[in-house]
């Protein structure tokens, strides 16, 4: 290779180089404050600030959905499996938000610590499944749960 | 680098492949091909996706639209080390074709890199309930439009062709760090997208009904990338080139 291409490829190569530290270093300084969310431990940690606008995230908890029956407002708890958070809304939640699906909510802590949420969306998980699949897979689920039920009381 | 300065008998065939005209008569071959396998693939992955793949359980019909957005993010961090490694081989031999290489790719990723966020936008609303939303992912697709964006006006912002290119190529050299982000970035950080469907080391978390037409989506949409890039860059060496003889001689044969 030429002399002075193999200079001009050094210099190539030390851009590459410096950008990737520069920026290196600004990611990992930047570290868990580029999260868009908070999960319930960090919370219960006390690692979010208090009094300001924050958001949430988790699982929302099976059977923790309460509405109230004459307005808009409700009533979830989320979880990372460690810990729970109480969340209160007022509006229409997204089409997608369900229970056992993850959800996050954008509001402020009150002293109770449940979550004041002025904004609540659905988190889609990566998994893409037809309809019938699903189906087959809730039932041979139902199925296992119910053998193991009669196995159970056929061992009492 | 010995090995670099020791290999320097097998550099011409780089060199010939660097010609405006050798690039432009081989190109101008194999376009009609490329064209139709691009049409092919892609009328085929949209029929197939849209009309027959299986619907979501929970998305329904509105998870259609992975069938645009995936290929089209895809070809879009893809299409951004063409056109960095394109900028760096313009930089290190002065090839005149590679910069015009750089150029070409940046309109055509930029393109893409909208029409990512522009899909995942109208995805966005009936499925997480907003359009848009300042989480990593996001945010750093938003950075690479920027940085398409910003290496082509830097090829507009000078005088001489050869000051804009150099400064361009820079540009393309110091955004490669971003590439690696935005695919790690749902990993790294908590955020609102959803993590990868399609890895390497693993199963694609997809009903294979709905993964095979998503395949031949991507694989049409990196034949139309090649035919694009191709199609601008063939421009470009028309443009830039407009003096030679080649060039001159082929306006005159076309006019008669």
């Amino acid at each position: 290779m030429h002399p002075l291409r193999k200079q001009r490829l050094q210099f190539v190569i030390l851009i590459v180089v410096a950008a990737t530290v520069v920026v290196g270093l600004v990611v990992y300084m930047l570290g868990q404050n580029a999260n868009y969310f908070y999960t319930p431990s960090q919370i219960a940690a006390g690692e979010a600030p208090q009094g300001v606008h924050i958001r949430a995230g988790g699982m929302v908890v099976e059977g923790s959905v309460q509405r109230s029956p004459d307005s808009l407002d409700v009533q979830f708890a989320v979880t990372d499996g460690a810990s729970l958070l109480v969340i209160q809304h007022s509006g229409i939640l997204p089409d997608l938000f369900d229970e056992g699906e993850a959800a996050i909510a954008a509001g402020m802590i009150d002293e109770n610590l449940v979550l004041q949420a002025t904004e609540v969306l659905a988190k889609h998980d990566e998994k893409y499944t037809p309809p019938e699949v699903a189906d087959a897979m809730n039932e041979a689920y139902q199925r296992k749960q119910e053998y193991k039920q009669t196995q159970k009381s056929g061992a009492q | 680098m010995n090995w670099l300065t020791n290999w320097s008998p097998s550099w011409q065939w780089f060199h010939r492949l660097g010609s405006p005209r050798w690039f432009y008569q081989t190109t101008g071959r194999w376009l009609p091909w490329l064209s139709l396998l691009a049409l092919a693939l892609l009328s085929t992955g949209l029929v197939w996706g849209l009309g027959f793949a299986p619907q979501d359980a929970k998305q329904g019909n509105s998870f259609r639209i992975i069938y645009l957005h995936v290929p089209a993010s895809f070809l879009a961090l893809a299409g951004y080390y063409i056109m960095a490694i394109a900028g760096a081989i313009g930089l290190i031999w002065k090839m005149k074709l590679s910069y015009m290489v750089m150029k070409s790719a940046a309109p055509i990723g930029a393109a893409l890199t909208f029409l990512a966020l522009f899909t995942g936008a109208i995805w966005g609303k009936p499925t997480w309930g907003t359009y848009w939303v300042w989480d990593a992912r996001v945010t750093s697709m938003l950075i690479l439009l920027f940085l398409y964006l910003g290496v082509l006006a830097l090829q507009y912002a000078f005088h001489s062709n050869e000051a804009g290119n150099r400064a361009s190529a820079i540009l393309a050299l110091v955004g490669t760090v971003n590439i690696p982000i935005i695919y790690k970035s749902v990993d790294w950080w908590y955020t609102l997208h959803q993590p990868a469907t399609i890895k390497l080391t693993s199963a694609p978390s997809m009903h294979s009904d709905m993964f095979q037409p998503l395949l031949v989506m991507i694989l049409g949409f990196y034949c139309f990338y090649t035919v694009a890039l191709f199609l601008f860059t063939r421009a470009e060496i028309l443009r830039r080139e407009r003096k030679s003889t080649w060039v001159k001689e082929l306006v005159i044969g076309a006019q008669h």
